[in-house]
């Protein structure tokens, strides 16, 4: 038996494609509910009906929690073991699928339908290469030799785009990049030419050029007659590639129409919040949640406290926001990096120069928005940034007075001016401690352990602790829990209460909203937004997500290679970009229409 | 009884996982059937440590040579030894010394081993050389062989083998704590603190030492089972507890003679090492993954 077989299947899809005739059904699912424990429990799959035809492209969209990764997998029978699946149908190119044993499952894998995850480094085997990793399929399910084999996984890779592919087809899986790990589990998954591609969440590990790259790839297979169902849980990418996007929330399908109906004229107030709280060309101080949204619940508030907003503000410059009365001033600079640069060592010896020649000024009550692809020096600059390792070269000044030259000792009294926020926000809590220990202990850091003592003592920073809380719009009872059991919004509410604990002035935000849904990061960035406006706070605020730095930023610094490559006020830099790299950069942003 | 303990495995699996929302902390995790046992093990060898008369209420030295090699009956549960000492009383009596031994010897090894492992993940590179070369060199001895050495120069007796199984298990907590307190050095929350602008002593005292140390508990209650087996070896082997005294690797070593004839006086005094082992180390388990999911 050779491969031909399932190839002229989707060759016939393609010419039924082009001569315009109704393509044939390459999965269909009517009603398909999927739990996990108890029956009692809430099913995490409510009753999903959906059909994907040859050479079309589904997206199913939804937050964390929607259960669109649960529905993927029971496609391929592989809910897990605990899961209780049901549908009314199930079926694979016309073929039930439903109830099969496990055996049975492992046949039509990868022939019938094909697998992409999102995580690339965890889906190869490391000790592997990849020649090896992709031939099993073909091992598997076809008769094919050892040279026959080998031809095909490099046609393969090759189709996945990859370059050279006798190249790297030897290598494994640690020895590539992120983007050829996912066009080699691609390949994987096209290897056997499987009329249906379910890939999970493909591209959100990616820097946005090679996204845009695999999404291209998705493209062409598409076109090629390959059935695709694609989930995102972010609308521009889907709106990039999907003919139909069905929304999920709660386990249901709440919307499902074709790309350009979903992203246009959104029926379901679900999704309507959802595509608003996209940051892509949003200006700066545009609200991207519900007003109500922003402070979570419980927490009245006076509504003097929310200032009033410019539609559009004029960015930089501590001088447009003082009173008029006052002379202009040079605007003081919160935060001045002086030729940073600083280098590691590579495995073999080699120094890696993950920070290079960076100069930035953060003037006072002013977001500086720092953006570039992963291993650009963004974090290691945010580290010296903070003074948490030296720099080879060059210094940081704080308000103009020496900050990164100075021994920890003595920096010490003055760290409680600059706050920070991470990304992984779990990992900066000391595990053993609940929210109203991390931040009773983030406001005694600060009050020093002289006022730590006496009830008086203890009822200020009790005091302090509801103050924070109510500023980040969390409520009371959640003091008592631990940060693990919070949502990831929630965490990060805590992570910036913690930092602004010591009433700091500069706040350093590294990826403070990578690791949440949109809607959650809108209301994030909402509330950095508000509080940076209360407390004349200056950002530094660092992201991969070009949207995301439009959204916050007055000033923005590109970084490239360690290198700022160029800086401009945000308007300037998103409506103009003058160097090769932000161009690129900007043209590979999926958009919504 | 057995849905009972896969509805424990079940809700263990759950935790592993992240709560996808804030639902409110986990429950408490049920108890399962061989947690339920080891408990009550657990107890049994604790009233017999502290109160053996309330479990076996005759003398275990008492000698009474016409029942002597007396197979497993209703009058001696568990037999007779050669001198007609009723077995079942002595393994009671015993329990105190095996279990004394084992926890105080596991404490030494941890103490011993926290201060070594702290000493060297703290004081900077060259006492982490130093301690590492020291700790090398106690690797390089098996660590029955280094209690061996130990009771070779200070004499036998429970004292001595007490010591010499401490020391010998201080090396692997050593190193076990050091590792983990490089690890928790470099984790993001003692970047944080630092950000916050801790000192190096606050941090160490407030969030290094607790999170490295608390750990241990767990380590430790797996130890004691270990610690027991390695003290009755030493006993089997003479170096312990000396014959009469009822403590269950004499009383091993004891019925090694008679093996052929009269099983049950190697058997019983076995089977409590091998229980007592197993408990612990399963109680370690499982306070180990009720903290890891806490």
């Amino acid at each position: 038996m050779s491969t031909t077989g399932p190839r002229d299947a989707s060759s016939r899809a393609a010419v039924a494609l082009a001569a315009g005739l109704h393509p044939p059904v390459a999965l269909r699912v009517g009603n398909l509910r999927v739990g996990f424990g108890d029956a009692s429990a809430d099913d995490a799959v409510r009753g999903v009906s959906f059909e994907v035809r040859a050479g079309e492209c589904l997206a199913i969209v939804g937050e964390s929690g929607s259960g669109k990764s649960v529905t993927a997998r029971s496609i391929l029978g592989l809910a897990g073991a605990g899961a209780r699946v049901s549908a009314d149908e199930l079926s694979l190119a016309g073929e039930s699928v439903l109830g099969l044993s496990e055996s049975a499952w492992r046949r039509r894998r990868g022939r019938a339908v094909g697998l992409v995850l999102q995580d690339a480094l965890a889906s190869l085997d490391p000790l592997r290469p990849i020649i090896r990793e992709i031939g099993d399929s073909l091992r598997l399910h076809t008769r094919l030799d050892r040279a026959e084999r080998s031809r095909r996984v490099l046609e393969v890779l090759d189709a996945a785009g990859l370059a050279q592919p006798e190249l790297y087809a030897g290598r494994r899986s640690g020895e590539l990049s992120g983007g050829q790990r996912q066009r080699a589990l691609i390949a994987a998954a096209l290897a056997l030419d499987p009329p249906l591609l379910v890939a999970d969440e493909p591209t959100t590990a990616l820097d946005v050029t090679v996204q845009a790259q695999v999404l291209d790839l998705l493209e062409e297979v598409r076109a090629r007659g390959t059935a695709i169902v694609l989930i995102s849980h972010d609308l521009a990418v889907v709106g990039r590639i999907a003919d139909r996007i069905a929304v999920m929330h709660e386990g249901r399908i709440i919307e499902t129409g074709t790309t350009a109906e979903v992203l246009q004229n959104p029926r379901h107030a679900e999704t309507r919040r959802m595509l608003a709280a996209v940051p892509v060309d949003r200006p700066r101080g545009s609200r991207l949640a519900p007003a109500t949204a922003v402070r979570e619940p419980v927490v009245a508030h006076p509504p003097a406290r929310v200032p009033e907003r410019l539609p559009e503000r004029v960015p930089v410059s501590v001088a447009s926001r003082t009173p008029a009365a006052e002379p202009v001033a040079e605007p003081v600079i919160a935060l001045e990096a002086i030729g940073l640069s600083k280098s590691f060592r590579g495995p073999h010896g080699t120094l890696h120069r993950a920070v290079d020649e960076v100069s930035f000024r953060l003037p006072r009550g002013s977001t500086l928005g720092i953006v570039g692809e992963s291993g650009s020096g963004k974090t290691t600059t945010a580290r010296l940034a903070l003074a948490l390792t030296a720099a080879d070269a060059g210094e940081v000044r704080l308000l103009g007075e020496a900050w990164s030259t100075l021994p920890e000792r003595d920096r010490r009294a003055r760290r409680s001016l600059v706050g920070a926020v991470y990304q992984d926000v779990l990992g900066s809590f000391d595990p053993r401690l609940s929210v109203r220990e991390i931040l009773r202990h983030a406001v005694a850091a600060t009050a020093g352990s002289s006022s730590g003592g006496g009830s008086a003592g203890r009822r200020a920073t009790a005091a302090r602790v509801s103050a924070l809380l109510d500023d980040v719009g969390l409520a009371e009872t959640l003091l008592d829990r631990r940060p693990t059991d919070l949502s990831g919004g929630q965490r990060q509410r805590v992570g910036i209460a913690r930092a602004l604990a010591s009433s700091p002035q500069i706040l350093i935000c590294d990826e403070p909203v990578s690791a949440l849904d949109v809607s959650v990061q809108a209301q994030v960035l909402d509330l950095l937004d508000e509080l940076q406006h209360e407390l004349e706070l200056s950002l530094l605020f660092i992201s991969h997500d070009l949207g995301v730095i439009q959204h916050v930023s007055d000033q923005v610094a590109v970084m490239n290679d360690g290198r700022i490559v160029e800086t401009g006020t945000a308007a300037e830099v998103f409506r103009a970009p003058a160097h090769p790299y932000t161009q690129a950069l900007l043209a590979a942003v999926p958009r919504l229409p | 009884m057995s849905e009972l303990e896969i509805q424990a495995s079940a809700t263990g699996h759950g935790a592993g996982r992240p709560p996808a929302s804030a639902g409110g902390g986990f429950g408490r995790m049920r108890v399962s059937v061989v947690e339920l046992a080891a408990v009550l093990v657990a107890v049994l060898l604790l009233t017999a440590a502290i109160v053996p008369r309330l479990l076996a209420p005759g003398d275990p030295l008492a000698i009474d040579p016409l029942a002597a090699f007396g197979a497993p009956s209703w009058e001696h549960w568990f037999g007779t030894d050669e001198s007609g000492r009723d077995i079942y009383t002595r393994v009671v009596d015993g329990a105190r010394d095996s279990l004394l031994i084992g926890l105080t010897a596991t404490l030494i090894g941890l103490g011993l081993g926290a201060v070594l492992g702290t000493v060297a993940g703290t004081l900077g590179a060259a006492v982490d050389f130093t301690v590492n070369r020291f700790l090398e060199v106690l690797f390089a001895f098996p660590g029955l062989l280094l209690a061996l050495l130990f009771i070779l120069v200070f004499g036998p007796g429970p004292g001595s083998a007490i010591i010499a199984v401490g020391l010998s298990t201080a090396p692997g907590y050593a190193r076990i704590i050091r590792a983990q307190l490089l690890r928790v050095r470099s984790s993001a929350f003692v970047e944080a603190a630092t950000v916050q602008g801790l000192g190096r002593g606050r941090i160490l005292t407030r969030h290094i030492l607790p999170n490295t140390l608390a750990p241990l508990l767990v380590l430790g209650t797996l130890g004691i089972g270990q610690a027991i087996v390695w003290a009755a070896a030493l006993s089997y082997l003479g170096l312990g507890a000396q014959p009469p005294a009822a403590e269950w690797g004499a009383m091993l070593s004891a019925g090694r003679t008679y093996i052929t004839s009269a099983w049950w006086m190697s058997f019983f005094p076995g089977l409590f090492i091998v229980l007592t082992a197993v408990c612990a180390t399963t109680l370690g388990r499982s306070i180990e993954r009720r903290m890891r999911h806490a």
